[in-house]
């Protein structure tokens, strides 16, 4: 997946435990559990929903460099391009 | 209408998922209501076919009013358990044999009887952006989505009650009569000129009412006791990331389940915690129905139940609670679960403050709560180190049991979260 679709598989998930959110309204750099109001369990709901979309395998130490939109994009993007999701 | 916890007193029927003539069986999902507090999906609590469907969509009823007449046990020899525990099965609502309209042999009336509006239910529409719909009076098959796969948010909502008619009617009082519409939405009336737009205030108000009246109750009726008791969880929570560890993600564990699977075996060492007091009496109850206090997105909260707790392994409860949070965050919650949890758990995870003290869900007898997880000093063997500790408070009922019972239930909560791979 290529950097717009990994964003949009967050932002699905996102929205998916928080359909409230208005997509065009998070901001990319603040985290999201705080703006967005995010708790732990919310959290592992959006880390499930990435990993069924992209296959990466997210360990739980890493769950603090997926705390911004960015962030989140940028360790994604990062598992594929080192072929974590390869066989997604 | 399905009584959906103590503090319900009206629901509104917004949905239909069966029609006359359907078969279901129990635990089938045949309708959605609006109750003051969620949108909630009811269960039937036995076999059948639907007969009559008494309550048209979008119609506010006082709980105990029938929605419908069910056939008994038809295409299936197994009569329905005797003793229906299923509390929906005590509420007046659905009650199949009873209901004269619906004899038998009767042919089913034809379905056109029950208009359903068309398109709206297989729109991507977020609870939010549905309320906001009806109490804007916008038709959401007319709203363009936004949001991720077209999904309608509250956002487009609002654009599209803008550019229909600057100034819409409010949502109807909380405290109307019932009125039957047929009509989703309610019938306009003018606002006063220079009015606001109507905004979910009038849900938030109605919940705030909801939870303020049953939480008056209980302080009026209930003699609360209070106990609390620091936990070191330096072994939970190791035992916990070392078993994450080897998980995939959708199998990790959180703490919370730790915390929940401690609280049920506890009962089971002190089941005067669990139960009901009715009518001068604590009725101990048949299993452990945990209610989970879980916050709401944009305020309130709902304590549904995960039920038989006693019986689940700890990824069961994972698994439940994991489900539980994300139905009632997004509006999806079964009408069996907001019925009569026997405790509840109140957990104000990694960024809550250190300790809570619970009022208890009237006829519950009490109520466990949980601090943050933090790191603290810990004096043992003679040194102090730093270690993670949370808090554990009890609210308890005064009539049903007293301060020892309850710090003998405390001291075992502690005591398991001191043995996690037994949880």
């Amino acid at each position: 997946m290529n950097q717009q679709e990994l964003r949009d598989v967050v932002i699905r998930a996102l929205t998916d435990v928080a359909p409230d959110i208005d997509p065009a309204t998070i901001d990319p750099v603040t985290d999201l559990t705080e703006q967005l109001d995010i708790d732990s369990m919310d959290f592992l709901n959006i880390v499930v929903a990435v990993h069924k979309q992209t296959g990466i395998e997210i360990p739980e130490r890493d769950y603090p460099k997926l705390l911004t939109l960015d962030d989140a994009v940028a360790y994604l993007l990062a598992a594929e391009q080192r072929g974590a999701g390869a066989d997604a | 209408m399905p009584s959906l916890g103590a503090d319900m007193e009206y629901g509104t029927l917004l949905e239909w998922r069966v029609g006359p003539g359907d078969n279901v069986k129990r635990g089938d999902i045949v309708a959605v209501i609006d109750t003051s507090k969620a949108e909630i999906e009811v269960e039937i609590f036995q076999d059948g076919v639907i007969g009559q469907l008494l309550v048209t969509e979008g119609t506010r009823v006082p709980v105990g009013t029938a929605l419908a007449t069910v056939r008994a046990g038809a295409g299936d020899g197994a009569p329905p358990p005797p003793q229906a525990s299923e509390p929906i099965a005590v509420t007046p609502a659905l009650q199949a044999e009873t209901q004269p309209p619906a004899p038998a042999e009767t042919p089913v009336p034809p379905p056109p009887a029950v208009p359903r509006p068309p398109q709206v239910h297989r729109l991507r529409v977020s609870p939010v952006a549905r309320r906001a719909a009806e109490q804007l009076g916008v038709d959401l098959a007319s709203v363009a989505g936004s949001g991720s796969d077209g999904a309608i948010t509250k956002a487009d909502v609002e654009r599209a009650a803008e550019a229909v008619a600057p100034s819409v009617p409010p949502a109807t009082p909380a405290r109307a009569v019932p009125e039957s519409a047929s009509a989703p939405a309610p019938a306009p009336t003018p606002m006063p000129p220079g009015a606001a737009p109507a905004e979910p205030a009038d849900r938030a108000a109605a919940m705030r009412l909801a939870i303020g009246s049953l939480m008056a109750r209980s302080k009026r009726e209930i003699p609360h006791y209070y106990l609390q008791t620091q936990i070191d969880m330096s072994r939970a929570l190791a035992w916990l990331q070392e078993e994450n560890l080897r998980r995939s993600v959708a199998d990790r564990l959180l703490p919370s389940a730790l915390l929940l699977s401690a609280v049920v075996e506890a009962v089971a060492a002190m089941p005067a915690m669990n139960g009901f007091w009715i009518d001068d009496a604590f009725r101990p109850a048949e299993g452990v129905h945990l209610g989970v206090a879980i916050s709401l997105r944009g305020g309130g909260l709902i304590a549904p139940a995960l039920h038989d707790a006693d019986h689940k392994s700890l990824d069961e409860l994972m698994a439940g609670l994991r489900d539980l949070v994300k139905r009632a965050r997004t509006g999806r919650l079964r009408s069996s679960e907001m019925s009569d949890p026997s405790i509840t758990v109140t957990n104000l995870g990694e960024q809550g403050v250190d300790l809570v003290h619970g009022v208890i869900y009237p006829p519950q007898v009490a109520l466990v709560g949980f601090g943050g997880i933090r790191e603290q000093p810990w004096a043992a063997d003679g040194m102090i180190g730093a270690r993670p500790v949370v808090i554990a408070t009890l609210a308890a009922d005064h009539r049903a049991s007293d301060g020892h019972a309850g710090s003998r239930f405390l001291t075992e909560i502690d005591h398991q979260l001191q043995e996690p791979e037994e949880l």
